[in-house]
């Protein structure tokens, strides 16, 4: 029997197999479906909500409890996160030191482009958050980045967020490799236990949505950034998703990532998706 | 028989205390400098290793800030003190880090 054939294929199939465990992160290759991974997530919580529909996982903990969702249509006659929504307005509006400003920056004007953020960059090979994104047009245009927690960026987004209320979620996954590592990365960094209280982002958000942690009622997952950025009782002012992942973070007592770390960005990347089909409800307004 | 002399146990006695005293003075010795430094070395080296593994915790930072504060105060012993326990929540860490590398896989939803 002539065995060159059998070890030339078997020497193929190993370098694949190489291949593609490199691209990948640890033990993502058994289950590297995207469309797949977001069908499961979406059955899992409307399964769980079976009174909600899709779009109400959008308004987090006030689609889970009636006295808070009767709080919270009151709460929107004069939403707290009102003055950010018009700070953002003008600081969209304004033109940079060059003359030129962010709506240059972004497609259609960055007028409702919120649900196509964040995408993956195929030149660069990473994935691009509107936070970053806005950062990136102030400095290419002479101006100094923003931080990335509150304030000034939390109002652009929540201006940029405004425009597009109702635009579902339309994350998309390029047939790149790379692409694919970011989402199982980020995919992975969700369910990954941290911190000395030893919690993942969806021991709190999976396992437990609705359920108290002391006085708060947590929210489910599905649609969690959907309403970002947002006003925060507990903050006592406007947060951006770094925002929300570093303090997620802190909370379990696990130093948090730079903002805007890969990390984060395939965090986003992966939970934007899974989400995909949920309108954009952001800025929300947040116990 | 011979008796054993009445002064016996108590000089027994004597001795088994100078020898407690002597041992426990060495046990309880006040920590020096070098000490600490060796402490805190070890903790920062767990505590970088769980850094690189991306997951340190802020209990340790907390720790090390702490024996840092006490070292600065010339207090030695609780240095060393803060210091091995910021060591050992490093290697806590390490260890959660290692764990979740398979471990995350269970919680995915399918």
């Amino acid at each position: 029997m002539n065995l060159r054939p059998a070890i030339r294929l078997a020497s193929v199939a190993f370098g694949l197999a190489t291949l593609l465990s490199a691209a990948l992160p640890a033990g993502a290759a058994d289950s590297a479906d995207p469309a797949a991974d977001a069908k499961a997530f979406q059955n899992y919580f409307t399964t769980k909500f079976p009174k909600l529909k899709l779009a109400d996982f959008v308004n987090g903990p006030y689609s889970l409890n009636e006295d808070m969702h009767r709080q919270w249509v009151e709460k929107e006659e004069f939403p707290p996160y009102e003055f950010s929504l018009e700070m953002g307005k003008e600081m969209f509006a304004k033109p940079f030191k060059n003359g030129k400003g962010y709506a240059d920056c972004f497609d259609n004007g960055g007028i409702g482009v919120r649900q196509n953020y964040p995408y993956f960059d195929e030149k660069e090979g990473k994935v691009i958050t509107l936070e970053l994104a806005l950062n990136r047009c102030r400095e290419a245009n002479g101006e100094a980045p923003l931080s990335y927690m509150k304030d000034e960026m939390a109002a652009l987004t929540a201006y940029m967020a405004f425009t597009s209320r109702g635009k579902p979620f339309d994350i998309k996954i390029p047939n790149d490799p790379r692409a694919l590592a970011a989402f199982e990365n980020g995919k992975q960094y969700f369910y990954t236990r941290r911190g000395q209280l030893n919690f993942s982002c969806a021991s709190c958000h999976v396992q437990n949505p609705g359920q108290r942690m002391r006085a708060e009622i947590l929210a489910p997952a599905l649609g969690i950034l959907n309403a970002m950025p947002i006003y925060r009782s507990e903050w006592g002012g406007m947060g951006t998703i770094s925002r929300r992942f570093t303090s997620c973070n802190s909370q379990t007592r696990g130093v948090p990532l730079e903002p805007q770390s890969d990390e984060y960005r395939d965090l986003e990347y992966y939970l934007s998706y899974v989400s995909n089909g949920l309108p954009i409800s952001g800025p929300g307004a947040r116990p | 028989m011979k008796m054993i002399p009445r002064r016996m146990p108590i000089f027994a006695l004597a001795v088994a205390l100078v020898l407690l005293g002597a041992t426990s003075t060495s046990l309880l010795a006040a920590a020096s400098e070098a000490d600490f430094n060796a402490a805190y070395a070890e903790a920062e080296a767990a505590n970088k290793q769980a850094g690189a593994l991306r997951d340190q915790w802020t209990t340790t930072a907390a720790a090390l800030a702490n024996a840092k504060k006490a070292a600065e105060a010339g207090n030695f012993d609780a240095a060393v003190a803060e210091a091995k326990e910021a060591e050992a929540l490093a290697k806590a860490s390490v260890f959660q880090a290692t764990q979740e590398k398979d471990a995350w896989k269970a919680e995915v939803i399918r």
